[in-house]
């Protein structure tokens, strides 16, 4: 029985799919497999934004919203309505082509991400066979239409924002990236689905999930830095910071494609912390082995919503960074650390089991830690404020 | 017409059409965006040749094709940094106007 | 020989021919994903999963937003190439595209002409699918062409290096 509710999708989908004359049976199964990932994600998208809010106020000390609905949870219906109902300005110089595609393209490019996430046992719209550079290779197109909005909408505080956006997601891609090296050692494969298989046994009652290593935590953490960098999240919210240069690269967007904007980039953060639990938190497998009763999917979404309470409570807790710390943080911190990371890696694979490897790679971990951390500290003497007023 | 004949007439075309650029453009960037699609041109032969070749087990276009991608991109990176000091000094990125070889 | 082969080849074709020609630098470089993306995808058409994909992440994910950056840094947002005298302009697209034409000629002449082609494969004769999983090119890579690599390797270093100290800011000269 637990199997029967655990595949369910996938006998329903076996099921639809009888209906389907032959010829069109290859369409009709992606259209199964792709429509849910399109239905599921945005409805994510408008929980998570009440959750958000809700979550940011209390942390702040106030409500957050309450008006609309039980507790305020239809407040996310009232804000479509409101973006769909609001005009459409498009600036007078912007350049009208490329200012209505980059929205589109940011989220074509978010949704494509999705395919190759395994969300439950059986369950994932395409298993390729290099499943994680898939991934990374669509993430980069955000990039584009990044710089696309910024440039389009032929104002500065889009440029300004839009190349801060650039040149932290192209500092921040890279340890992505190297942290992922990792589990793609240890797995062998880069196929998501496989990476998932090679998690999914078990010692005892405790998973063999590859977060609990030496390398993976550490791995975990800094892809997860790394993921909160790329999906433009606060502390690393430069491109756009409210007070600084007000939106960042989609100042100029108003009505229904700011609120484009705004699913693209949850939906990315969603991906990407999807992308992490596929990694290194087992992806749908139960955390433990008496718990394997409970369907794949509900472990995956479970995860994810933790992930995503995780993305909330940094953002209601930690200040901006500055762009020279963040820049110091990538090259000098993130990119040392990964590197070490997958030496630590081969020194697990290749060392017996037992508790001297334990204690040589936590050694391996803790130390350039300590030490890289301690380096960024130095030369840092504060003196007194001084204070510079304009002439 | 056979599979292989049509890749190979895209990249010959895509060849051209770098080729066109490069000799026509006279903004450097769009010179070494010129040269950067006559690699990839050759690429796709590397590819087509692999997938239609006889031995395609070997894999030693898609080897060629991962190395000459490599070579592109570091090409890119020094090329664009040449062409960030060229503008440095020249104030100007046409290439037409790049003609002194003493500062 | 299919219909998302021609789609997609004039999809690249598309894209590189207004890359090379269109006035505004930046729409250069939009068009210009879009052929390489067109280019991605005629690989993935021909089994090269790996291959596709490291197209998108480095053309598309690094070349392209590296001449965004070269073009804001060397051009005023927006700005279009400066307009020659338009004599030389046309006679430089004259020359330019007859010799590329040129060239076009002889190589389309030279993959009709060629006696090494199979004209005509027999379907048998057409692995169906020949083994590039990521596997198999990480053992060749490990195995057949790891020197190759080590250069590559080393390349990449020295271009990571000379780009940077070329890039950077020249010293001010002492009075």
């Amino acid at each position: 029985m637990p199997e029967m509710v655990d595949q369910i999708f996938v006998i329903c989908k076996h099921w639809l799919l009888g209906f389907a004359p032959a010829g069109v049976q290859p369409i009709f199964s992606a259209l199964l497999s792709v429509v849910p990932v399109l239905v599921v994600f945005p409805l994510l998208f408008a929980i998570t934004t009440v959750l958000e809010r809700k979550g940011l106020g209390r942390i702040q000390n106030r409500y957050g919203p309450n008006r609309v609905g039980p507790c305020g949870f239809f407040q996310p219906i009232a804000d479509a309505i409101k973006s769909l109902a609001k005009e459409d300005v498009v600036p007078d110089t912007a350049d009208r082509v490329a200012h209505f595609l980059a929205p589109l393209l940011l989220v074509a490019a978010a949704f494509l991400a999705y395919a190759v996430l395994p969300i439950g046992r059986n369950m994932v719209v395409a298993n390729l066979n290099a499943g994680v550079l898939f991934f990374f290779a669509v993430g980069s197109m955000v990039e584009l239409a990044v710089f696309m909005a910024g440039w389009a909408s032929r104002s500065k505080y889009s440029l300004l924002g839009a190349m801060r956006a650039i040149a932290q997601m192209i500092s921040y891609e890279v340890p992505l990236v190297l942290a992922s090296v990792v589990v793609i050692m240890a797995a062998g494969s880069l196929s998501t689905v496989a990476i998932v298989n090679a998690q999914a046994s078990y010692t005892g009652i405790w998973p063999h999930w590859f977060v609990f290593t030496p390398w993976g935590f550490a791995g975990f953490v800094l892809f997860m830095i790394a993921a909160t960098a790329e999906s433009n999240r606060s502390p690393f919210d430069l491109p756009e910071g409210e007070s600084e240069i007000i939106a960042g690269y989609y100042i100029e967007y108003s009505g229904f494609k700011f609120a484009l904007f705004f699913l693209g980039e949850y939906l990315g953060m969603f991906a990407t912390s999807g992308m992490a639990i596929t990694l290194f938190l087992g992806g749908w497998a139960a955390p433990f082995s008496f718990l394997t009763w409970i369907p794949s999917y509900v472990w995956f979404f479970a995860k994810l919503l933790t992930l995503i309470a995780g993305f909330i409570w940094i953002r209601g807790t930690l200040p901006r960074l500055r762009m020279d710390q963040l820049m110091n943080f990538a090259w000098k911190f993130m990119l040392p650390m990964t590197l070490l990371n997958i030496f630590t890696a081969g020194v697990w694979h290749f060392t017996p089991a037992g508790y001297a490897r334990w204690l040589v790679c936590v050694a391996l971990v803790v130390a350039p830690f300590l030490l890289l951390s301690r380096g960024l500290q130095q030369e840092k003497k504060y003196g007194m404020r001084s204070y510079r007023f304009a002439e | 017409m056979s599979s292989l004949t049509s890749y190979l007439l895209v990249s010959a075309l895509l060849f051209s059409i770098g080729l066109a650029g490069a000799l026509t453009r006279r903004n450097a960037i769009l010179v070494l965006i010129g040269i950067e699609l006559m690699l990839n041109a050759a690429n796709l032969n590397f590819l087509a040749f692999w997938r239609y070749g006889p031995n395609p087990a070997a894999l030693t276009g898609v080897m060629f094709a991962i190395f000459s991608i490599s070579i592109a991109a570091a090409e890119a990176a020094v090329g664009l940094g040449i062409i960030l000091a060229a503008h440095r000094h020249f104030k100007t990125t046409d290439v037409n106007q790049m003609n002194a070889l003493k500062g | 020989m299919t219909v998302s082969f021609f789609i997609l080849a004039a999809l690249t074709i598309a894209g590189t021919v207004a890359a090379m020609s269109l006035r505004n630098l930046v729409h250069c470089i939009l068009a210009l994903t879009l052929g390489f993306a067109g280019l991605a995808a005629l690989y993935l058409q021909l089994g090269a999963q790996f291959v596709g994909f490291t197209q998108i992440l480095v053309y598309v994910g690094a070349v392209a937003i590296l001449a965004m950056f070269a073009i804001m840094m060397t051009q005023r947002a927006g700005a279009v190439a400066q307009p020659a005298s338009s004599s030389s302009r046309t006679r430089g697209w004259i020359t330019g595209g007859m010799t590329a034409g040129a060239v076009f000629a002889v190589l389309a002449w030279a993959i009709h002409a060629s006696a090494a082609l199979p004209q005509t494969l027999p379907p048998q004769a057409l692995p169906s699918q020949p083994d590039a999983g990521v596997r198999a090119i990480g053992n060749a890579l490990m195995h057949g062409f790891v020197l190759p690599l080590e250069i590559m390797g080393l390349l990449l270093t020295a271009a990571l290096i000379g780009a940077v100290l070329v890039a950077m800011q020249e010293k001010q000269e002492m009075p």
